[in-house]
């Protein structure tokens, strides 16, 4: 019994249990059930389930099982839509329910093997998969109605969940042909819409999950309850990298309502009735650390050794041409150096998740994002073979990456402790928001150093381009296809690539090993790169005496994506039209995820400090699933962006996080969030990611404008700090 | 030690320590999970409730300070305002991860009882405790001008 567990989506009693046994009842093969499962599927819960992604009920309901985690960027949405499209189903019957964790039929197909969400990769991955079943769906609904009328197949359509013969004037809903069409064998090659006639791909659906998150009903984590479930804290070293040495527990026993207190191997566990229990017991706990393997250093020290290192060339990212001599004969040179702090992800939700263990079994429920990775990671934890670790997901309250862990920590620091208590009670681990922030994971440091040069006529001719930081990936499962002679790829992403036309120019990287544990983080490489390289484009267009938008505009010239984008983004923003004194406006552009944007920024100086007002994006993401979910994630990720510029940054005194709550690292507040407008570039190609795009060159744009309004030039983030 | 107070309308009586914070004991006592854990400092806004209709920080407020007293969480929350407000959040499609939503919802409903036209630095200051970490923030702006559009119409 659950108590309060309820469906997500619809906000009726949770089913999936029940439902999902159609996908992991041992019977799938490959991507579609064969007959005699589907047979018995519809048997026993009145459904319809031709394939893995999707359910009809025969009360019309259809089910969208959706692979990857709704942690806000609208993907529930998104991969309904997709599906119900090529069904011609009607949007008010369409609901969505998490997976399992199954890689064979649930592998996001750009991460090869694995079932995860990230990389904003989710609507891409996708688009064909969905599409393709929901038309093998509706292809078998077809079927079985002509089957049923003694009517030509070809001859029926199917509109807003009706199946139609026009010459008959016979009609069914979907709930009424399901029996049927649950017997018929799944057709394969089904032919996929012309775009041109698609209803529901390109209009602006409503969220399917805006209800359920208005009136409190929306299930996380942190609100999954079990019969007898019991909540832990873990006390966790004050350095990165000491372990435990001794611990006393008597003044946390007397706590009442403290279950047990267990050693695990990332710290000290308070099992308690309930958070606050654990809490209060947790802050009695009394306990000496080995540090002798901890990082004791400064952020300042280990910044210090990073401007040393910038001084000498790296492993090579990239080289075009001969940059030291185009250096050499520069009618004009710049030379910029940029430092970047360290960030915490702080989803607002914080880690949590809730292990039943078993000898047999392991069953976890958390806003899990990578399912596969977990289901390993739990295993190993729990002496358990990965198919034996079953992953309910529900949704998480942001991640922003942070959920997405090779190591998958807060899930295996959960099965640890229900190990150690013999798999007595079903665990909740939450972390409190001093745990996240000072726990580590964070987007790395990094330093970088530029140098470029001009010619006589103010044509850039040089671009040498030094970062030095931590690996994200080295020591995690994705190093051996993502970690190449030496550059971890998410290091150097956004300025390895960087699309303007410089004929002599060199990429490279140092790759440092500082003892905090870092991760990716919205945006990833992104995060810097594109702020170094937008800046130091912006400052070689002032050089050359040009105006910044048309001096990326001529370098472009071969990218008409990043051209497209950033001319809308200079036209809605009225670039070149007047701006009062103390105001100006700046502007960048940059790919990533395969989707392109610009942003223009208008920020007004006040005194010392100054206010972003306006802020106007333009977005190519390929073909457009949901717009104002595109716009939607598109404020966001300038909110997200402009509150790590502005304001964020995870320092380090003596290897110590001097920061611990939202007191100390600020996130952004709606006093400080500008005006935000989204235009959108019409496009066929395939669609792209928006969760994370949205964020890269807001930092820049405002950096810039800055520049524009006082000509001031800040070359380190955040930009309140310096 | 027993506390006595209203919830949602319904009068009932808890068994907890006092010092427990009223968050702690509307979620896990109680078992009404909408109400969010996202600071527990009074930093956030996650948590806010209506405290005898003042919007509150449950995360900081011992159960023991709200004997006698009137609690609405977002599960209980009623009446014109508060439908004009949650259709508007709708309509406008304001959430992502939906996290902050209660915190923010309550706060906005308790500014929309005081101010039933507020302007947008009037919306800023009253909303500035609730933390948006999708930053949502253009939307609760516009969904909130939209909530009062409607009571007027
Ligand atoms: S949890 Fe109460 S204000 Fe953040
Ligand atoms: S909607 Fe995610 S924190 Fe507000």
């Amino acid at each position: 019994m659950i108590p309060g567990f309820r469906n997500v989506v619809t906000g009726s009693r949770r089913t999936f249990l029940k439902g999902s046994a159609a996908a992991t009842a041992g019977l799938v093969i490959g991507f579609n059930l064969p007959v005699g499962a589907r047979k018995a599927v519809a048997q026993a819960t009145g459904t319809f389930a031709p394939n893995a992604f999707v359910r009809i009920g025969r009360d019309d309901t259809v089910t969208v099982i959706a692979k990857h985690l709704e942690m806000g960027q609208g993907t529930y949405t998104g991969l309904a839509t997709i599906l119900a499209e090529e069904l011609d189903a009607d949007w008010s019957q369409v609901r969505v329910e998490a997976a399992p964790a199954d890689a064979r039929l649930y592998n996001n197909l750009h991460f090869g093997t694995l079932q995860g969400t990230g990389g904003s990769t989710a609507i891409a991955n996708s688009y064909e998969q969905l599409r393709k079943a929901g038309a093998a769906a509706r292809a078998m609904l077809v079927e079985a109605a002509a089957e049923v009328w003694g009517v030509p197949a070809r001859e029926i359509t199917v509109e807003k969940g009706q199946v139609k013969h026009q010459a008959t004037g016979r009609s069914a809903r979907f709930g009424e042909l399901v029996d049927r069409a649950a017997m018929r064998p799944v057709p394969t090659d089904v032919p996929l819409k012309d775009p041109q006639n698609f209803t529901l791909i390109g209009t602006r659906l409503p969220r399917i999950d805006s209800k359920a998150k208005t009136n409190g009903t929306a299930l996380f984590a942190l609100d999954v309850r079990l019969e007898g479930m019991l909540t832990a804290l873990v006390a966790r070293p004050p350095r990165f990298g000491a372990t435990v040495k001794s611990f006393r527990v008597d003044r946390t026993k007397a706590v009442p309502g403290v279950i047990d207190v267990v050693q695990i191997p990332s710290g000290v566990a308070v099992v308690a009735t309930g958070f606050w229990a654990a809490k209060t017991g947790r802050d009695e706990l009394e306990i000496e650390w080995d540090e002798s393997n901890a990082e004791t250093r400064s952020s300042a020290e280990i910044m210090e050794t990073y401007r040393r290192l910038a001084t000498q060339p790296g492993a090579v990212a990239r080289r075009d041409g001969d940059v030291a001599r185009a250096l050499a004969g520069a009618a004009k040179r710049i030379s910029a150096a940029f430092e970047f702090p360290y960030l915490a992800h702080t989803p607002m939700e914080p880690l949590n998740c809730v292990v039943r263990l078993s000898a047999t079994e392991c069953e976890i429920w958390a806003g899990d994002q990578f399912q596969t990775v977990d289901q390993m990671n739990a295993a190993t934890a729990a002496g358990l073979r990965p198919e034996r670790v079953k992953i309910h997901t529900v949704f998480a309250g942001g991640s922003f990456g942070r959920r997405a862990t090779p190591t998958s920590d807060y899930i295996v620091e959960a099965v640890h402790i229900a190990k150690a208590l013999g798999g007595r009670a079903p665990i909740k681990l939450v972390w409190t928001r001093e745990d996240d922030v000072r726990g580590g994971r964070y987007r790395p440091m990094y330093f970088h150093a530029l140098e470029a040069g001009l010619d006589a006529q103010g044509n850039p001719i040089a671009w040498q381009h030094r970062i030095v930081g931590q690996s994200i990936l080295e020591g995690t499962p994705f190093a051996q296809a993502m970690v190449k002679n030496g550059v971890d790829l998410t290091s150097v992403e956004g300025a390895q690539n960087l699309p303007y036309a410089i004929p002599n120019l060199t990429v490279e990287l140092h790759t440092t090993k500082v003892g905090v544990p870092v991760l990716w983080w919205r945006s990833v490489g992104s995060t810097h790169t594109a702020f170094a390289t937008e800046v130091v484009i912006d400052e070689l267009a002032a050089a050359a005496g040009r105006d910044p938008y048309q001096f990326r505009r001529a370098l472009l010239a071969g990218h008409p994506r990043h051209r497209a984008v950033l001319d809308l983004a200079a036209e809605k923003a009225g670039w070149g039209t007047p701006l009062p004194a103390g105001k100006g406006r700046g502007i960048a552009v940059h790919e990533s995820f395969n989707s392109f944007v610009a942003q223009v920024a208008e920020v007004a100086v006040e005194g010392d400090t100054f206010r972003v007002e306006r802020v106007v994006c333009a977005v190519d993401c390929g073909v457009v699933i949901n717009p104002d979910v595109v716009r939607a994630q598109m404020e966001g990720g300038i909110g997200f962006a402009l509150s790590a510029a502005l304001a964020e940054a995870i320092t380090l005194d003596k290897g110590v996080v001097e920061q611990s709550n939202f007191h100390d690292y600020t996130p952004l507040r709606i006093a400080d969030m500008p005006k935000v407008e989204v235009h959108i570039v019409p496009s066929r190609e395939p669609p792209t990611g928006v969760g994370e795009p949205g964020v890269p060159p807001l930092a820049p744009a405002v950096a810039n404008a800055i520049f524009a309004a006082k000509g001031e030039r800040i070359r380190s983030l955040p930009l309140r700090r310096t | 030690m027993t506390i006595s107070l209203n919830l949602n309308g319904q009068p009932i009586s808890l068994d907890v320590d006092p010092d427990m914070p009223l968050l702690w004991a509307i979620r896990e006592v109680v078992g009404l999970t909408g109400t969010k854990f996202g600071c527990g400092m009074a930093q956030c806004g996650a948590c806010t409730v209506h405290l005898d209709g003042e919007p509150t920080r449950s995360c900081v407020t011992p159960v023991g300070a709200v004997e006698g007293r009137n609690v609405t969480t977002i599960e209980g929350v009623s009446g014109r305002v508060a439908q004009a407000v949650q259709e508007a959040w709708q309509r406008l499609d304001v959430v992502q991860c939906g996290y902050c939503q209660s915190g923010q919802i309550m706060s906005a409903i308790a500014l929309l009882q005081q101010t039933p036209k507020p302007t947008d630095d009037e919306i800023d200051a009253a909303m500035n405790g609730n933390i948006c970490r999708c930053a949502t923030y253009v939307r609760i702006r516009a969904a909130i001008h939209e909530a009062a559009r409607t009571m007027e119409g």
